[in-house]
């Protein structure tokens, strides 16, 4: 699709911008939403999934002969039970979802059952009988790629990683310009430091849960909670042997998602139990699961080296990144390298990644998958610098900022964008400032992101009292439904209380990729306008036929056909209801419809500035002020909008200070449950100011950019350097959890 | 196992089951009585997600069995609406004041606010964060809860005196 096609096109608004209440609001508040494993079905059978304990053993034997005789279980289903022959990433997929013949990580799922109740199935799973021989692990990821480390996969290497390297180093990314030798020779100042953050984990309060129904036949229905219920139909047909099309997916209410639920964990398990015992079969991960085998962060470790001279200017900038994707090759490593120094106008930069595999969960997205890490290594470097320099950190960041024009440390030219803008806001925001007490430190940072188009499809249905619905294709995890009717609203010029927005099943509807990428609002937003713009060109049609005049002659305007001037004709205006209400005898059912892959998504940036006081007898940090300043491009719905930001900031605070994967030296995760994997309560947090910056995104008819990801960039950064700086000692490791705060504060007092 | 009797008004309405002494009070709500608005997140008492008023005390339904409340008085979010299915107040501030995003934490939530207000009926801004502290929402950063909170305060006070 050309990209003029989406040339912005508004600047003024009728609904767009404004804070109408939440479609969503009635059925959240009352319990009426129906989340993932709220629904039921007549002969239900309820599952369990049977996890490794070790983080590397060999599967010996499975005997389910006694827990095939127990009370009320109808289906035992192994890695046997799906489809074989499968490659590439649906192979990938399969062996996480059920293991062959090596456990590959603490919480690996081995072997599921199905049966009456609840109580029956965690009871018969303790008679299955499975037999391990443990094998050598590693779970960090500099110990993976040490010499002797245990291999996980022989032959993983997708060719690109360089010659001599340990086999689990699986993909190798290299990416900038210039000539970084040359600029570090030009330079007053170089800092080369290492850092590590730790997995965290995208911490949903909603477990994984779905109902799946499939007859031996191959034919089935299942209702899931996830953020792309076509792939899920993909995915579990490639995994069962079946045809896509013979399953339909409904997608549930989805209680928080952060990129998590991108991925399959336990629906084609439900399906293979279900097909087995010819019975429904719902399928709720318990919370420990959830943490052992879905979902984590990659952990990192970085090594970056910046060159500056006295007056700020950077001369050339490096970075290397090695992350693990947990037993899978596919940790996001070349979005840390290509994110890292995308903030700045550079005219060296290189940056380099390794994809390193380890006995962890496969990890998954997690809010812009691998800036956050990045952006904490290359900010604190920068914050030290400014600190030696004696430069103040916003306008070292202003002097080097991307613009418009620029070009991107990762390959292309930036298009119109707003880090300059966000800068600008916030070195002008009371905040930055405001004066700090003594044991307070302020920190600020910068973060970008990509954001994402993708396959989308979208219909628009009006109804015979000139209301509309709209049917789109990206399960709602920040307020799409909203932002759908709010831009249906304006081109249609009907109230939004007449749109009602729902997410369709994959057999109303065309294709739509995941809901990822801060995409919805972009591309199901672009494809929303584009449908409604359809129908209002089929409504303009019926009244140009109605006053048999030409269809070029009628234009629409504020919920009317009118006639194009006089030449076209003396008409009074035709409302949307005179259309609707006779579309029947008229022509037929006036719908709009719109597909594409739009590719206009516009990259988005943001600045952070928080403030910090650290308790030196405890190593206790207490956030004491945060603001939030980020480009939105057009914000549709203002309040969304703050929310994504204000959230994106929150699970940046407990990364920072609390969140962390802790694995023992067996292998095993220590902390899988909410009191010791320690996510921010209300009484952890300050309020969050919120500051939208609004340049456009020429991509999007009303200048739309994503803004769900973004937010969660700057703030390992931020907090990392009002940490430092509030405690006189620099944080390389997160998170700066009490503990590695009073160790910091020992080894600087020990000189 | 042998089943057991248990008894309990849960909304408003007596309700009487036969039921396995190991079934958690959240799983006996959701499945037997399908009241889906408690919700699971943890089972371990940690999240809040599945909070209700148990006698008058905010309680996670994951931490007793069935048979602990046995003659127990239970009020859900369902049971917070007006007698003539309106939203009741607070249910409203969290609509009005976008208390939430993907709405998963939000039943135990608005469980847990209608008892601190009983509790603490003019709550500062810390007062309501320490106060819903043992309910984890991911979404929002806990910001507009805490407004909504506050507004559904004012709005019963305002209430109150009206009446008086």
């Amino acid at each position: 699709m050309a990209r003029d096609e989406f040339e912005a096109e508004r600047t003024t608004y009728n609904f767009v911008g404004t804070r109408p209440d939440r479609p969503d609001g009635i059925d959240k508040v009352t319990g009426r939403a129906r989340f993932g494993a709220d629904m039921t079905a007549p002969g239900m059978l309820h599952a369990v999934i049977l996890r490794s304990p070790h983080a590397h053993a060999k599967i010996v034997k499975i005997d389910t002969s006694k827990a095939e005789a127990a009370p009320g279980v109808k289906a035992i289903v192994t890695r046997a039970d799906f489809a074989d022959g499968l490659d590439g990433e649906n192979w990938n997929i399969l062996e996480n979802v059920m293991a062959g013949d090596t456990a590959l990580y603490d919480g690996h799922a081995v072997c599921a059952l199905a049966a009456t109740s609840m109580l029956e199935a965690r009871d018969a799973a303790k008679l299955v009988e499975i037999e391990y021989e443990r094998i050598p692990h590693v779970t960090d990821v500099d110990k993976a790629m040490a010499p002797g480390a245990p291999v996980i996969r022989e032959g993983a290497d997708d060719g690109s990683v360089p010659a001599g390297m340990h086999p689990n180093v699986v993909r190798y990314h290299e990416s900038g310009h210039g000539d970084v030798e040359a600029g570090f020779a030009k330079a007053d100042l170089v800092l080369e430091e290492t850092f590590k953050t730790e997995a965290t984990h995208q911490g949903y309060i909603e477990p994984h849960a779905c109902l799946g129904h499939m007859g031996t036949d191959g034919k089935g229905e299942l209702w899931c909670c996830t953020q792309g219920h076509w792939n899920v139909q993909k995915v579990c047909a490639a995994l069962l042997g079946t045809e896509t099309s013979a399953l339909r997916v409904t997608a549930s209410e989805i209680g928080g998602g952060f990129g998590g639920k991108t991925a399959v964990f336990i629906e084609p398990v439900a399906l293979a139990l279900s097909r087995k015992a010819n019975r429904p079969v719902k399928l709720v991960m318990p919370r420990a699961d959830v943490f052992r085998a879905t979902g984590p962060t990659s952990p990192a470790s970085m090594d970056i080296k910046i060159g500056m001279t006295k007056d700020g200017t950077i001369t050339a900038a490096k970075g290397v990144f090695r992350l693990s994707g947990g037993a899978f090759p596919e940790a996001p490593m070349e979005f840390s390298a290509m994110c890292a120094f995308a903030c700045y106008d550079l005219e060296n930069v290189l940056q380099m990644g390794y994809d390193v595999m380890s006995n962890r969960p496969k990890q998954a997205a997690y809010r812009a998958p691998g800036a956050p890490m990045a952006a904490f290594a290359v900010e604190s470097v920068l914050d030290e610098m400014c600190n030696q320099l004696g430069l103040d950190p916003l306008e070292v960041r202003l002097k080097n900022a991307a613009k418009t024009g620029s070009k991107a440390s990762y390959g292309p030219r930036f298009d119109q964008i707003g880090l300059v803008e966000t800068l600008e806001a916030a070195i002008n925001h009371p905040h930055y400032k405001a004066p700090l007490a003594e044991g307070q430190g302020r920190g600020v940072a910068c973060g970008f992101w990509f954001n994402h188009g993708g396959e989308t499809s979208v219909s628009l249905m009006l109804s015979e009292d000139g209301t509309a619905q709209i049917a789109v294709g990206t399960p709602d995890i920040g307020g799409s439904r909203a932002s759908m009717a709010l831009m249906a609203a304006e081109v249609l010029g009907i109230p939004y209380e007449n749109i009602r927005c729902v997410i369709a099943d994959t057999s109303s509807l065309g294709y739509n990729e995941i809901s990822h990428g801060s995409r919805v609002t972009y591309a199901s937003g672009l494809a929303t306008i584009k449908a409604a713009k359809d129908a209002v060109n089929r409504m303009c049609q019926r009244a140009a036929a109605k006053w048999g005049i030409d269809p070029d002659a009628v234009y629409w305007e504020d919920g009317y056909a009118k006639p194009s001037g006089p030449n076209a004709g003396e008409f009074d205006p035709m409302h949307i209801t005179e259309i609707t209400a006779n579309m029947g005898a008229t022509g037929g059912p006036i719908n709009g419809h719109f597909e594409a892959t739009p590719e206009g998504a516009g990259v988005s940036f943001g600045t952070h500035i928080v403030d910090a006081e650290v308790d030196p007898e405890t190593g206790h940090t207490k956030i004491l002020r945060y603001t939030v300043v980020q480009d939105a491009g057009k914000a549709v719905h203002p309040t969304y909008v703050e929310g994504q930001y204000q959230g994106g900031a929150v699970q940046g605070i407990g990364w920072a200070l609390n969140e962390e994967y802790i694995y023992g030296e067996d292998g095993s995760l220590q902390n899988a449950l909410f009191l010791d994997y320690r996510v921010p309560v209300a009484s952890d947090l300050p309020m969050i100011d919120t500051v939208i910056v609004e340049v456009p995104n020429p991509g999007h008819p009303f200048g739309v950019r994503g803004v769900g990801e973004t937010g969660i960039v700057p703030p390992l950064a931020a907090i990392a350097n009002a940490v430092s700086n509030a405690a006189g000692v620099r944080m390389r490791q997160l998170p700066a959890s009490p503990p590695r705060i009073l160790a910091a504060l020992k080894d600087r007092d020990a000189g | 196992m042998a089943k057991q009797h248990v008894k309990m008004t849960v909304n408003g309405k007596e309700v009487e089951a036969l039921a396995d002494p190991r079934t958690l009070l959240i799983h006996f709500l959701r499945e037997d009585l399908k009241i889906t608005g408690p919700h699971i997140g943890c089972e371990t008492s940690h999240c809040g997600a599945c909070t209700v008023d148990i006698d008058g005390k905010s309680v996670k339904s994951c931490t007793m069995f069935v048979g602990q409340a046995h003659g127990a008085d239970i009020t859900t979010v369902e049971g917070l609406v007006n007698a003539d299915g309106s939203l009741g107040v607070i249910q409203e501030m969290f609509r009005e004041h976008h208390g939430l995003q993907c709405g998963y934490c939000t039943p135990g939530m608005i469980t847990r606010a209608h008892r601190l207000l009983q509790e603490n009926p003019t709550p500062t801004e810390e007062d309501i964060r320490f106060g819903m502290a043992g309910n984890l929402c991911r979404c929002t950063g806990y910001q507009n809860i805490v407004k909504a909170v506050a507004h559904a305060a004012d709005a019963l006070n305002a209430q109150k005196e009206a009446a008086e």
